[in-house]
């Protein structure tokens, strides 16, 4: 009898376990890279359900946050200095580099991509970091755009993006139709697709904090990209985009198509306050 | 790939008789010599075999490596400082090439 009562206890212990919300809060610690805070909180802008922005490393395990706070240890600083190779590299028929124009980018690039997606008037689109970049190769350098997620893209993106490293990002959605742009990332943030029928916000909004089987789910900020993930390196923002789709089950858009542009013009004004952290680690 | 470039950070001064923390790191590609190319060939192995570090001619750590070890090698270890001195690092590649870096190191 007594053994029976038992069995029944323990049975009720497991279901209630199982029932209650698998739920893994953000840490409450600063982020500290090479002993300089930067802002991993910031106050939500306005139309957020959020009271505050809170940067993917705050979701992260210990390890992995450590990872990201010396730059030492930070795997992602590898692409840093790789790219800063390709900045200084000449490439194209006008026997031009980065470095021909923009000089050293400690001092040129500083700051430069907290204020990305831009408006681009020739273009009549938003303009990212790699389009940018693939702009003055064609314009100034003589030299053909980047297949997407080549080596050098991605190495040059996240050097150019490090320079920033610490920048609170902020958007100018006056530009142009920027505003119209984001209207529209909006749509694709809160549409559903695919088989699982999932929305951005379904995960990263209604479900930030919680787990998702292994996964802890942050807010799926833009602020770290191109990030440095343990399991498959370094990894662009349209790539991760492409990625987060596919797990939907859905028709996956091509890289810097118009809906994804409009998805990081919004998601991007989402992280608005946060800093610049590329390149970020995460899991 | 970029050639090879190692990285290492360790304190600039230390008590003697201080246990410090020395970090190295190499950017390689460690090639494993197990996977094949497009057309179904052996892609030839290429790796970081043997890693070193002296301290003013003495030996502190040395290992050999092997494939398994991943893309841009990471060790970390501890050294007991007696006195200032220099600490030599020493990476050696399957093709015969060989990558050093020195650090000084001021014992107070």
């Amino acid at each position: 009898m007594r053994n029976k009562f038992a069995a029944v206890a323990f049975g009720v212990a497991m279901a209630s376990a199982a029932l209650s919300p698998a739920t893994a809060d953000p840490v409450d610690e600063k982020l500290v890279i090479d002993d300089v805070e930067i802002v991993s909180r910031a106050k939500a802008p306005e139309g957020l359900p959020f009271d505050e922005v809170l940067s993917g490393w705050l979701y992260r395990e210990a390890e992995t946050r450590a990872l990201e706070e010396d730059s030492f240890e930070n795997p992602g600083m590898l692409a840093v200095e790789r790219g800063e190779e390709v900045w200084n590299t000449v490439d194209g028929s006008q026997g031009k580099s980065c470095a021909s124009c923009h000089n050293d980018a400690a001092e040129t690039m500083k700051g430069i991509a907290a204020n990305y997606p831009k408006w681009d008037v020739d273009a009549k689109r938003p303009i990212n970091i790699e389009l940018q970049i693939d702009k003055c190769r064609i314009e100034n350098m003589g030299a053909e755009a980047y297949k997407f997620n080549a080596e050098e893209q991605v190495a040059l993106t996240t050097y150019i993006k490090h320079q920033s490293l610490g920048a609170p990002v902020s958007l100018d959605l006056t530009q142009g139709e920027l505003q119209s742009w984001w209207d529209r990332g909006k749509d694709v943030y809160y549409t559903r697709t695919g088989q699982l029928n999932l929305a951005c916000a379904s995960c990263h909004e209604a479900n930030a904090g919680k787990m998702i089987r292994a996964d802890h789910l942050s807010q799926g900020q833009a602020n770290g990209f191109p990030t440095y993930r343990l399991k498959d390196g370094l990894v662009s923002l349209h790539q991760r985009f492409r990625g987060c789709v596919r797990d939907t089950r859905a028709e996956t858009p091509k890289a810097f198509s118009d809906d994804l542009m409009a998805l990081e013009l919004y998601v991007t004004w989402r992280g608005t306050g946060l800093a610049v952290e590329t390149p970020a680690v995460r899991h | 790939m970029a050639t090879p470039k190692p990285r290492v950070k360790l304190p600039k001064s230390a008590a003697a008789g201080e246990v410090i923390t020395i970090k190295t790191l190499i950017s390689h590609e460690m090639e494993s010599g197990q996977r094949k190319d497009k057309d179904g060939n052996t892609i030839p192995r290429k790796i970081i075999n043997k890693f070193t570090c002296e301290f003013n001619g003495a030996p502190v750590f040395s290992c050999d490596i092997d494939p398994a070890v991943s893309a841009n090698p990471y060790f970390e270890f501890n050294a007991k400082v007696n006195e200032g001195g220099t600490f030599k690092f020493t990476w050696v590649d399957d093709d015969g090439s060989v990558y050093t870096d020195e650090q000084k190191i001021d014992v107070k």
